[in-house]
């Protein structure tokens, strides 16, 4: 995985609420074996005329002064929905690394922080705020530090944000899950063996 | 110290909580389908891993499967994840109910029907349906991909404990009710964010009365209310479903079983997070008029304005909402006409479903225009049905009896709703172009979408002859 590290970007604003993963990405492109390609699907209903290939210039994303994004600023209750990663992996591969909200479906949540993909969680003040700044200059660029847990703006925004410790060392170091849990194979097989004595039921018989 | 359900079945399945890092969470069931899978087989041909426990995985391939003509899958790319899904459970020896099986359908459903989860399991699937499972007292939550390689590599997650809320719902709900119309007004209640970091356990004696059945459909739609999971205690109702089940525990097993399964219910005077309390007598027949599951109001109601809102974003949801589904505010719900209709997924596509439906159509005809069809959730239910004459009922009726599958309930099989056209739908959501681009969905219980089928519009079913 991609360490994520402190940036500088352009922060796009969607000021919808509720963007569920069916608008991320629509199930007819999910048909594919692989993680990569989906970026050129987000949003696809929203994104695209009824041809699927001109740009709707009302759509927020496909603003000139958006392109090039990282940063995704959202009403609430982002991701909801389909646990598809499909999800996060069309954010991802579209350009996006950091998307902002006052809250998130707790699949999607968890399933960003497997793509490198950091969601931060702001009030409703906050959030309001990172907006109004946003609309008053499209195209403005915000600054994102992890490691400081803080994102400032140009207009002077200073907003600081809680994560799980462990999620944002495995952030800001791309760690591999798998082996991390797997350094634990120890308490993995003692469970169980465990409770192969107690629930003998779950286990095939030998 | 009391417990609820939640944290006994937290604590029995706790594998290691290291001081540094995130607690290992032990998995007893992995379901699969063909969707969310093959990036994760990828991945650990990548890192050359195996699969931990090849028996805790039960797979079938239901989301691209057509419900006509099953065989002949048109779309190359929904072919390719099929053949993908066969060729990985067979390189890696896992049970799959796959394409020629009888026992294929529903993942949801048929992992059931096999007695394959029981109280007490942690159990996850790479699809926010998998909270149906919760019925059977099992801790049961959708899972992304990576999660999926991460599950079948180490037979674990790393989780965080999620806080508990008690959904309470007591006393006798009205003649045609269901467990699909309590789950809808415990969304429009909560919102589809109420219960997000939340388990939610659902108790009282209106969910204690339902069927396995029944719990399942709740269970189901606790991931429309944000919920991590939805779980239902388990009780003699449970016990006498999973017995004798291919999967159930056997012999001397099954006392030591029940016993083990009885001890895992909520202690008396457990404390939860947060507490909703509903009332059985107040849940009408649900209808939803939105494009999200929480904009939901009883059949008797009318379509909302954005002003009946005090909340901002709630009052905007509600106007983009009415623009998409084309509804004017004040709308009478009965007045709303509809195109489609489908009975069939993971929240409505067992034989109690077809039951009830069955018995609004006997002797009725579906009104001119309308097209409808039933998709039972597995080959069991269809074989069922057809041994109850169900099959007939439905046909005589002008409906399409088809063959098991996800179907409409997400449209990735072909069978999806034309740009403009208007479905009354036993499934679960009803987001923007769920059911196909610019198509808008009704989620309504079984008995509702047939009555719905026969009149064209929206009938009130308590007073509908």
């Amino acid at each position: 995985m991609q360490p994520y590290i402190k940036h500088t970007s352009i922060a796009a604003l969607m000021d919808r609420s509720n963007v569920d993963t069916d608008q991320i990405i629509p199930k007819n492109f999910m048909k594919k074996v692989e993680r990569t390609g989906f970026g050129i699907n987000l949003f696809h209903n929203w994104r695209y005329l009824a041809d699927n290939i001109t740009p709707n210039p009302e759509f927020e994303l496909n603003k000139p002064a958006f392109k090039g994004a990282k940063i995704l600023v959202a009403g609430e209750n982002f991701g909801c929905g389909s646990s598809r990663e499909h999800a996060p992996w069309a954010i991802a591969d579209y350009g996006f690394n950091t998307v902002i909200s006052t809250s998130f479906a707790d699949i999607f949540y968890s399933n960003c922080f497997k793509n490198s993909i950091l969601p931060i969680i702001v009030t409703d003040e906050q959030l309001a705020a990172l907006m109004a700044e946003i609309s008053a200059n499209e195209g403005v660029e915000f600054t994102v530090d992890l490691e400081a847990q803080k994102v400032t703006t140009p207009g002077g925004l200073s907003i600081s944000f809680e994560v799980d410790a462990f999620r944002k060392e495995s952030l800001l170091d791309g760690l591999d899950d798998i082996a991390w849990t797997l350094k634990h194979e120890e308490q993995i097989s003692a469970y169980e063996n465990a409770q192969k004595k107690r629930l003998p039921w779950l286990w095939p018989s030998a | 110290m009391t417990r609820t359900m939640y944290e006994k079945i937290w604590d029995a399945n706790l594998v290691h909580e290291p001081e540094a890092g995130s607690p290992l969470l032990f998995v007893d069931r992995h379901l699969m389908h063909e969707v969310t899978s093959p990036q994760a087989f990828e991945g650990l041909r990548l890192q050359n891993r195996k699969v931990r426990n090849v028996h805790s995985i039960l797979g079938t391939i239901d989301h691209c499967v057509p419900t006509k003509d099953r065989f002949n899958i048109v779309d190359v790319i929904a072919k390719k994840q099929v053949e993908t899904m066969t060729a990985n459970c067979e390189e890696n020896d896992i049970n799959l109910y796959g394409m020629d099986s009888k026992q294929n359908g529903v993942i949801h459903i048929v992992v059931p029907e096999h007695g394959f989860v029981h109280p007490g399991m942690v159990v996850c699937c790479g699809d926010s349906h998998t909270a149906t499972h919760g019925a059977f007292g099992a801790l049961a939550f959708g899972i992304g991909t990576s999660e999926v390689e991460h599950v079948m590599a180490t037979q674990t997650l790393q989780q965080k404990k999620a806080k508990t809320m008690l959904v309470k719902v007591e006393g006798k709900l009205p003649a045609f009710s269901t467990a699909k119309d309590i789950a809808l007004a415990i969304i429009a209640k909560t919102g589809t964010a109420g219960g997000t970091g939340y388990v939610m356990e659902f108790a009282g004696n209106t969910i204690t009365d339902l069927t396995m059945e029944g719990r399942m459909t709740l269970c189901n739609m606790a991931i429309e209310a944000g919920a991590r999971a939805g779980l239902v205690a388990p009780d003699q109702v449970t016990f006498d479903y999973l017995e004798g089940k291919e999967f159930a525990p056997k012999g001397e097993d099954w006392p030591v079983a029940v016993e083990y399964w009885k001890s895992l219910v909520s202690d008396q005077g457990a404390e939860f997070d947060a507490v909703i309390e509903l009332k059985a007598e107040d849940i009408a027949p649900q209808v939803s008029w939105g494009t999200s599951p929480e904009q939901v109001i009883s059949v008797t109601g009318v379509v909302p304005s954005p002003s009946d809102f005090t909340n901002e974003v709630k009052s905007q949801a509600c106007a983009n909402a009415l623009k998409y589904m084309a509804l004017d505010a004040g709308q009478k719900i009965t007045d709303i006409h509809i195109d489609v209709v489908f009975i069939g997924s993971c929240t409505n596509g067992r034989i109690e479903d077809f039951r009830a439906a069955a018995e609004l159509l006997k002797g009725k005809k579906v009104a001119a225009g309308v097209q409808a069809f039933a998709v039972p959730g597995s080959f069991p239910v269809k074989v069922q049905a057809e041994k109850e004459g169900l099959d007939k009922i439905f046909l005589d009726a002008g409906w399409e009896w088809r063959d098991p599958g996800c179907s409409m309930c997400l449209a990735m099989n072909g069978d999806e709703l034309e740009d403009g056209q208007r479905s009354a739908s036993t499934s679960n959501r009803n987001f923007e172009g769920r059911q196909g681009k610019g198509g808008r969905t009704h989620l309504v219980s079984p008995a509702m979408a047939a009555a719905a089928s026969v009149a064209g519009h929206f009938v009130d079913i308590r007073d509908w002859k």
